[in-house]
C-alpha cells in the first residue's frame, strides 16, 4: 500500500511554544502530519556560562551553576563542588556529605516531578501536572527552610554547605516522605497506566541502546534503553556508595525497550529509589558537626586539570576544570546531559507524527538553561 | 414556545395588527433573542462550572473573590462576567496576511451552526422554538455546519498551526458524525419518529421507559453517541484540533477579543446541543424519572436542564482526567471500533424490536 506524498512544509516549533520546555526552536519538515526531519535551533538562552567562569573566582562560579539546570540546582552545585574539592584534595566532613545527599536527592525528586508533570501536559493530561507540582511545592518549601531560596539555591559550597540544616528539618523531611510515598501510586493510577497515555507513549520514539551510547545519551534516557549505567553506582562520588538502592532500567513493559513510556517509567521508579536513599540518609545523618569546617579561606587549586562527572537528574553532569594556580579557573567546561539528549531527537522522531514529536521531546526531559548555558 | 403558538398569541393580544406580517417577524425575533440569551448564560455558567470543577479535581480552589472593592464576587461567581467584559473591551486584531473576509466571517459561521441547532432543542413540553417533524435529523445536519467555520478559521488565519487545527477538526468532526448518526438511528428505529417531541413522548413512564434502559443495544448506542459527542465538541481526549501543547491554540490561534469569545460561546453552545440531543433521545428529555411525579411543564425545564448538566459534568470529568489521543488513533477509534459497533447495533435493535417490540 502506497503512502500519498504531498508537498513538504517547514514548520517552526518555538521559540515561543507551550511544549518546548524553554526557548527552543525546532525547524520541522513535515509532510502533512508526518515529520520527516527535525533541526533543533538552540542558543536563545545562551549566557556565556563558561566564559563568565573564567572571570570569576571559584566560589563565584557556584551561583552560575545554579542557572544552568535551574530545575535541579542542588545537583549542579554538588557536581561543581565535588570537582573542585577533588582538584584541591579537600576532605569534607561526614555531616556535610549527608546533607548534600539529602538535598540533592530531594532535588532529584522535585526535578523528576516537574519532568513527569509537564510530560503529562505535553500529551494533554492537565491534572497530573498540578498534582505533581503540588508535591514539588513541598520540596521547595523545605529548600526554603534550608537556604532561603526556592529555585536557585547557591547552597552547596566548595568544602561545605552554606547553612546547617535548620531545626525541625529532619522531622519535616520524614513527614514529607510519609506523605509522598503513597502519592506515587496515585500518579501511576492517574497517568502511568492510563490506556490513552500508554497508547500515546508506548512504542513511540524508540531509542535503541547502541544509538543511545553512540550519541552519548546518559541518565534516565539511557537507562530507559536498558543500559544499567548510573554514576552514583558505577563511579560513586560523595557518599553514594553507603546507600542501598536499585537502578531502574527500561524493560519495555508495555512496548519496546527505550520508548517514551520507558523513559517516563524510569523516572517514576527513580523517584521511589530516591525516597529509599533519603530515608537511609536521614537516618544516618550525624547530629553533631560543623558544616563550615572544611571550607577553604581561599580557593586556589594547584596547577592541573580535572574531569569529574556526577549524576544529575538528567544524566552525566561533568565539569572539566583547568587551573593555572590562580584564584580564577583558567578554563571551565561543562558537559551538559540535556544537550546530548536533545541531539538524539532528530534520529528517533523522524517518521513520527507532529504530536509524537512533542511527546518524544517531552520524554527526553531537556532544560534549555543547561543546553545553551 | 413554538413560533406558531407565539404568533397565535400575538394575534389574539394585539387585535389591530392581526394578520400583519410584522407579528410574524416579532414571533420569530423574540425566540431568537431569548435563545441568544440562553446561549450566553449557558456559556457563562458552564465556563464558571468548568473552572470550578477542574479546580476541585486538581486540588485547587479555582476563581475566588477576595478582599474589599472590585473582585470576582463570592466564590468568584462573577469571574466569567469579568472575563466577558475583558474580552469585549480587547483590541480586535486581524493579522495583515490573513484572508480578511473569511477571517471575520469564520467565528460567526461557527456560532450560527451552534445557534440554529439550539432551535430544535425541546426544553419543555411546549417550550421548543421549532418542533419539526424531522427535528433530530435537522440537528444532525446543521451541527456539521460549524465545521465550515472551523476550516475557514484555520485557513484564513494564514498560520500553519491554525491550518493544522482546521484540517484536523474537519477530519474529526465529519468522521464522528457517522457513529453519532448511526447510534441515533437506533433511537429512531425504536420510536418510529424523527420529531424531538415525539421521541420524548415515546419515553414517558419513568426511568425504565427511557430508551437508554429499554434494551442493551440502546445502552451501547448511548455510549457510542456520548463518545462521538465529546469528539464533536472538540474536548479532551479528542481535543486535537485545539491541542494546546501541540498546536498552540489550533484554529483559534490568531483570534482575540470578541471574535475569540464567539468560538468559546459556540463551543459551549455545542455542548448544550449534543448533550440536549443525548438527553432527548436517550434519557427521557423533559420527563421526570418517576412517572407522574414533578411532571408539570415548569419541572420539565428543570429535568431537561439538570439532565444536560449531569452529562456536561461527565464531559468535564473526562476532560480533566484523560490525556489526548493522536490523530490516527482518533480515526482508528472512529472507523475501526465505533462504526462497526454502531452498525451491528442497528442490526441488534432490529432483532430486538422484532422479538420484544
Amino acid at each position: 500500500m502506497g503512502i500519498i506524498h504531498g508537498e513538504e512544509m517547514v514548520l517552526n516549533i518555538g521559540p515561543q511554544h507551550p511544549s518546548t520546555h524553554g526557548v527552543l526552536r525546532l525547524k520541522v519538515r513535515t509532510d502533512g502530519e508526518v515529520v520527516s526531519d527535525i533541526y533543533p535551533v538552540i542558543g536563545y538562552l545562551h549566557r556565556s556560562f563558561e566564559k563568565h567562569c573564567e572571570n570569576v573566582t571559584y566560589e563565584q562560579v557556584i551561583p552560575y551553576t545554579d542557572r544552568c539546570d535551574y530545575i535541579a540546582s542542588m545537583n549542579n552545585n554538588l557536581g561543581y563542588a565535588v570537582t573542585v574539592e577533588e582538584l584541591m584534595g579537600i576532605e569534607v566532613p561526614e555531616k556535610v556529605e549527608y546533607i548534600r545527599v539529602i538535598v540533592s536527592e530531594f532535588n532529584r525528586i522535585a526535578s523528576h516531578l516537574l519532568a513527569l508533570g509537564t510530560y503529562g501536559l505535553d500529551v494533554g493530561a492537565f491534572t497530573p501536572f498540578l498534582y505533581m507540582f503540588r508535591d514539588r511545592e513541598r520540596i521547595l518549601d523545605m529548600f526554603e527552610m534550608v537556604c532561603g531560596a526556592r529555585l536557585l539555591y547557591n547552597y552547596i559550597w566548595v568544602g561545605g554547605v552554606s547553612h546547617d540544616l535548620p531545626k525541625g528539618f529532619v522531622e519535616t523531611a520524614y513527614q514529607f516522605l510519609d506523605y509522598f510515598e503513597p502519592q506515587v501510586k496515585e500518579y501511576n493510577n492517574l497517568l502511568t497506566y492510563n490506556k490513552i497515555f500508554v497508547e500515546r507513549t508506548a512504542d513511540v520514539g524508540v531509542l535503541p541502546p547502541d544509538v543511545a551510547i553512540n550519541y552519548g545519551v546518559t541518565g534516565p534516557n539511557l537507562r530507559a534503553s536498558g543500559v544499567k549505567w548510573d554514576i552514583r553506582k558505577d563511579e560513586p562520588y560523595s557518599i553514594y556508595d553507603k546507600f542501598d538502592f536499585d537502578i531502574p532500567v527500561g524493560r519495555g513493559e508495555l512496548g519496546t525497550i527505550g520508548d517514551c513510556w520507558d523513559r517516563y517509567w524510569v523516572r517514576m521508579r527513580e523517584i521511589e529509589e530516591s525516597v529509599k536513599i533519603l530515608r537511609q540518609a536521614l537516618k544516618g545523618l550525624p547530629k553533631e558537626g560543623d558544616v563550615h569546617q572544611a571550607i577553604p579561606k581561599k580557593i586556589r587549586p594547584p596547577k592541573g586539570s580535572i574531569y569529574k562527572r556526577t549524576e544529575s537528574p538528567r544524566g552525566d553532569l561533568a565539569f572539566y576544570i583547568t587551573s593555572d594556580g590562580k584564584p580564577k579557573p583558567y578554563r571551565l567546561k561543562m558537559r551538559s546531559p540535556a544537550f546530548t539528549s536533545l541531539s538524539v531527537l532528530n534520529k528517533i522522531s523522524r517518521g513520527w507524527m507532529l504530536s509524537d514529536v512533542i511527546a518524544i521531546l517531552g520524554s527526553l526531559d531537556i532544560v534549555l538553561g543547561e543546553i545553551d548555558r | 414556545m413554538s413560533v406558531d403558538l407565539l404568533y397565535d398569541w400575538l394575534n389574539e393580544s394585539i387585535p389591530f395588527l392581526s394578520g400583519n406580517s410584522l407579528l410574524l417577524l416579532l414571533a420569530i425575533v423574540i425566540p431568537a433573542i431569548l435563545l441568544f440569551l440562553v446561549i450566553a448564560v449557558n456559556a457563562i455558567v458552564l465556563v464558571y462550572a468548568e473552572r470550578k470543577v477542574s479546580a476541585f479535581m486538581q486540588d485547587r480552589v479555582g476563581p475566588m473573590g477576595q478582599g474589599v472593592g472590585l473582585h470576582a464576587g463570592k466564590w468568584g461567581m462573577l469571574q466569567t462576567v469579568a472575563d466577558a467584559l475583558k474580552l469585549i473591551s480587547k483590541e480586535d486584531i486581524i493579522p495583515r496576511l490573513a484572508d480578511r473576509k473569511l477571517f471575520i466571517m469564520a467565528p460567526f459561521v461557527i456560532f450560527v451552526g451552534a445557534f440554529i441547532a439550539v432551535i430544535a432543542l425541546p426544553f419543555g413540553e411546549t417550550l421548543i422554538v421549532a418542533d419539526m417533524n424531522i427535528g433530530i435529523f435537522y440537528i444532525l445536519a446543521v451541527s456539521s455546519f460549524g465545521v465550515i467555520g472551523l476550516i475557514l478559521a484555520g485557513w484564513s488565519s494564514n498560520n500553519k498551526w491554525s491550518l493544522y487545527g482546521g484540517m484536523r477538526s474537519a477530519a474529526q468532526i465529519i468522521s464522528y458524525e457517522i457513529p453519532a448518526g448511526l447510534s441515533l438511528v437506533t433511537v429512531i428505529m425504536l420510536t418510529g419518529t424523527l420529531s424531538m417531541q415525539g421521541i420524548i413522548q415515546y419515553q414517558s413512564g419513568g426511568l425504565f421507559d427511557w430508551i437508554v434502559f429499554s434494551s442493551p443495544f440502546s445502552f451501547i448506542a448511548f455510549i457510542i453517541y456520548f463518545i462521538a459527542a465529546i469528539a464533536e465538541t472538540n474536548r479532551t481526549p479528542f481535543d486535537i484540533p485545539e491541542a494546546e501543547s501541540e498546536l498552540v491554540g489550533g484554529f483559534h490561534t490568531e483570534y482575540s477579543g470578541m471574535r475569540w469569545s464567539f468560538f468559546f460561546l459556540s463551543e459551549y453552545a455545542n455542548m448544550l446541543v449534543v448533550n440536549g440531543v443525548a438527553v432527548a433521545a436517550f434519557l427521557g428529555g423533559w420527563q421526570s424519572p418517576i412517572p407522574g411525579y414533578l411532571n408539570s411543564p415548569g419541572w420539565g425545564v428543570f429535568w431537561f436542564i439538570s439532565k444536560i448538566l449531569v452529562l456536561v459534568f461527565v464531559m468535564m470529568w473526562v476532560r480533566w482526567t484523560f490525556p489526548r489521543l493522536r490523530v490516527d488513533q482518533l480515526m482508528d477509534i472512529c472507523w475501526k471500533y465505533l462504526l462497526p459497533i454502531a452498525l451491528f447495533n442497528i442490526f441488534g435493535v432490529g432483532i430486538w424490536t422484532l422479538i420484544f417490540g
